[in-house]
């Protein structure tokens, strides 16, 4: 019988830095979830009129919402520029022989990333 | 039959990480404002019904925040399995139950805006 090396299936990700990230990064799924929810809990309180929507802004206000807010912006800026940093691995772009270098990819993401963000706050009114 | 199903789920995943890449850090951060007390002038009840008025604006909600979800779910999921939890079929389950749910709801809600 061949030799098996024993690994732990629940702390494996633990024995070494890249696959602890790795984990993190997984992990941070929780909060996309989390944010698309509250999405639809203010489309949901729009569609239920203007007393409605003004309690659902007076929520966001307290303070179990306002650290689950700022600690889900920290961790969707890490999903982003993570998402973005592995965007030269998951579509490899080949141009004849060679492959378009990685940084130019993760770049253009990240360019086409500012511009979006940048774009949305000026339509927001933040400016 | 179970290829094809993994390759559907892993491809709403994918566009999923993409969208909420682009557009998460900059929404959560106008929600943020609000919850500050600095709401930016769209936060307004008259002009989030103006904007979730218009057919375009709605079905790009509609499509951010099921893609969101199900993101979440799949990737949550595959966490959860390399966490230990060997419970795939509850928490497939829970997971799209919960992701299906979320993207009829607000297809509901939307329609009534």
């Amino acid at each position: 019988m061949a030799y098996v090396r024993p690994v732990s299936k629940t702390s494996w990700y633990l024995a070494r830095r890249s696959y602890t990230v790795h984990m993190l990064q997984e992990l941070t799924s929780i909060f996309v979830g989390m944010f698309a929810l509250i999405l639809l809990w203010g489309i949901s309180a729009v569609a239920g009129g203007p007393d409605t929507y003004q309690a659902f802004l007076d929520s966001l206000r307290s303070p179990v919402m306002v650290v689950i807010l700022w600690v889900s912006t920290v961790v969707m800026f890490y999903h982003a520029v993570a998402w973005f940093s592995v965007t030269p691995k998951a579509m490899p772009i080949q141009r004849g022989e060679e492959f378009v270098p990685a940084g130019i990819i993760a770049g253009a993401h990240y360019a086409a990333w500012f511009v979006v963000s940048l774009l949305v706050l000026l339509l927001a009114g933040v400016f | 039959m179970a290829k094809i199903n993994k390759a559907f789920f892993w491809s709403l995943f994918a566009a999923g990480g993409t969208l909420t890449a682009f557009v998460f850090p900059v929404l959560v951060l106008i929600v943020l404002l609000s919850a500050h007390g600095n709401p930016p002038e769209i936060m307004g009840f008259e002009q989030m019904q103006r904007l979730l008025s218009n057919w375009l604006v709605k079905i790009a909600a509609l499509g951010t925040v099921a893609l969101a979800l199900w993101h979440a779910a799949h990737r949550l999921r595959t966490a959860l399995h390399g966490l230990g939890l060997r419970a795939d079929g509850a928490v497939a389950a829970i997971g799209y139950g919960v992701a299906l749910l979320g993207t009829v709801l607000t297809a509901y809600y939307l329609l009534q805006i």
